[in-house]
């Protein structure tokens, strides 16, 4: 059942050292209050699974959080290069990053079948493409009934899965809306889930019946953290801040003004630090 | 009226679309174009991006693929399994449209890496949706400025398969769609020769010398015994485009109150 936690409480209580962790958001609702606190708490050795790395992991890779990163498209959306991933993967600074790579069609399906309690996934897949040569986990089955070879990847199954929702209400309840991306999937497929919220609600009031909620008892521990998936968005509450998307290709080209950023605004700050960008839309 | 030669490419890659078209539609050079189709000659054009949004008609191109004004002006938007699974693998997109790091005369895309995978020289984003829009979509069109370091003799990765290896590759795999059918570029349009599916030169924009093509080309570029000279982009064409880069460019900066940026919605239906 569901707790609600203060940031630093709800991540040192379900994220360990060596963990397979999911933060997923699919550009809307990216968890990057949760990711600077595990910057912040100094976790090592994780595995870091999201189909777009996005800001969020560039920052916990060249943090040195992590020691493999499976994904499936590793850019700045629209801006070009993750410069901290691109150093890992380049030069293994600051540490080597061993990689896992798959497309987007195989991680939304890998998502589904660990949520579903398969042990595999399997679509149409990989037909004339690369990936298969490199990634071992890629591989294939006969379709029983017609022959077919279709593409297989093994279930996602996160210790843990760190996602940004809009609200919880008081019975710790979960709600979701706008381009809800894989986090129901990532959710349940993992053993424990950590959400942050925009705010606590005494009733989520008018929705629709298909609005995506995620019941307490699928949930280990709640943060109130708003404005926690800035420079990602939180729809209904404020935009994506595609300045500072713009912006970040500067900041970590890099190693040193990097670290310069991240040492004032993340190692030097708590959470709170978000809620100046934290507004409910009029 | 004076233009650029992304201008010329972004508006020829528009001309390709039509109001009928299901399309699939790639970050950058893609949504300019399929939103310049739209806000012109195809208003019916039925547009989705990765991100689940079906039939989003944004009033600014969106810098990344899940941006908010897709979601807020999409007729629905779908988790990103039931996109994959559903839409993409059930066929139901007639059209996607890439772009990508290098492509070689066969069409295949890499946005992989430059160099050997295991120790990259470049290490690029990597594929997201492309394997799989490269060979559910019905049809394929690529977008890519042309140079020799994108347009090359072999590719270090193959991240989405266009003709393979040429002639029956794709049906050979058991891929029952067309694969790539034209390829824009900021010099000319290209389309796989029937046969061999080798891109072959169909359109050369005003103004472009086959020269330069050849110069631009990592492999010897054929050409179709008859080469037809691209329609320069008109002034409506260049006005729309223009207006809607520079609503983009302000939005994304952050400039503009809401009020304004309202009042620009308005004003671009």
């Amino acid at each position: 059942m569901a707790r609600v936690l203060p940031l630093a409480a709800a991540i040192g209580e379900t994220v360990r050292d060596g963990d397979t962790v999911a933060m997923e958001g699919f550009t809307h609702l990216i968890p990057h209050a949760a990711g600077h606190e595990i910057i912040r708490q100094g976790r090592r050795h994780l595995t870091l699974v999201r189909m777009t790395p996005d800001l969020i992991y560039d920052q916990l890779i060249g943090m040195g959080c992590a020691d493999r990163l499976v994904f499936s498209w590793g850019g700045n959306p629209g801006v070009g290069s993750l410069h901290r991933l691109r150093d890992a993967v380049e030069n293994g600074w600051p540490n080597r990053l061993a990689i896992e790579e798959h497309s987007h069609a195989a991680m939304a399906n890998a998502y589904e079948a660990g949520a579903a309690n398969l042990p595999f996934a399997v679509f149409r897949g990989y037909k004339g493409a690369d990936l298969p040569k490199v990634n071992p986990g890629i591989r294939s089955v006969t379709c029983p009934y017609t022959g077919e070879v279709l593409a297989t990847v093994p279930a996602i199954r996160p210790d843990v899965t760190v996602i940004h929702a809009l609200r919880a209400d008081r019975a710790g309840n979960v709600l979701l809306e706008g381009i809800v991306g894989v986090q129901k999937e990532a959710v349940l497929a993992a053993r424990r889930a950590v959400v942050t919220v925009e705010e606590i609600v005494d009733d989520f009031g008018p929705r629709s019946p298909n609005a995506v909620i995620l019941p307490a008892w699928t949930v280990t521990a709640i943060a109130v953290v708003p404005g926690g998936a800035h420079p990602s968005y939180a729809h209904g509450y404020y935009k994506r801040d595609n300045a500072f998307y713009q912006a970040w290709d500067g900041i970590a080209r890099e190693r040193d003004t990097f670290l310069a950023w991240m040492k004032e605004h993340v190692l030097a700050k708590g959470p709170d630090a978000f809620a100046v960008h934290a507004r409910k839309a009029a | 009226m004076t233009y650029t030669a992304n201008e010329m490419m972004t508006v020829a890659a528009a001309r390709a679309l039509t109001n009928d078209d299901v399309c699939f539609v790639g970050i950058g050079a893609p949504s300019a174009a399929c939103n310049l189709a739209r806000l012109t000659h195809a208003p019916d054009i039925t547009l989705i991006y990765e991100s689940g949004t079906i039939a989003t008609r944004p009033n600014v191109l969106p810098l990344s693929i899940g941006d908010g004004e897709l979601c807020e002006t999409a007729l629905t938007t779908v988790s990103v399994p039931e996109m994959f699974r559903y839409w993409l693998q059930g066929g139901r997109i007639t059209l996607g449209f890439l772009g990508g790091a290098q492509i070689d005369r066969f069409a295949n895309l890499n946005t992989t890496v430059v160099g050997p995978y295991d120790s990259p020289r470049v290490r690029l984003p990597g594929g997201g949706g492309a394997p799989e829009i490269a060979t559910h979509c019905g049809q394929i069109f690529i977008i890519m400025a042309q140079g020799r370091r994108g347009f090359v003799d072999r590719l270090d990765f193959v991240t989405s398969m266009g003709h393979g290896e040429g002639g029956d590759h794709r049906e050979r795999l058991g891929v029952r769609t067309r694969g790539p059918t034209k390829v824009i570029t900021d010099l000319c349009v290209m389309e796989p020769d029937p046969v061999t599916k080798e891109l072959t030169v169909v359109s050369i924009h005003p103004g472009v010398t086959r020269d330069k093509i050849v110069e631009n080309t990592g492999w010897p570029i054929r050409f179709a015994g008859t080469v037809a000279e691209t329609p320069a982009p008109t002034e409506r064409e260049l006005a729309v485009l223009r207006d809607l880069q520079e609503r983009t460019r302000r939005a994304h900066a952050g400039e503009g109150t809401a009020g304004e940026q309202a009042a620009a919605r308005t004003g671009g239906k």
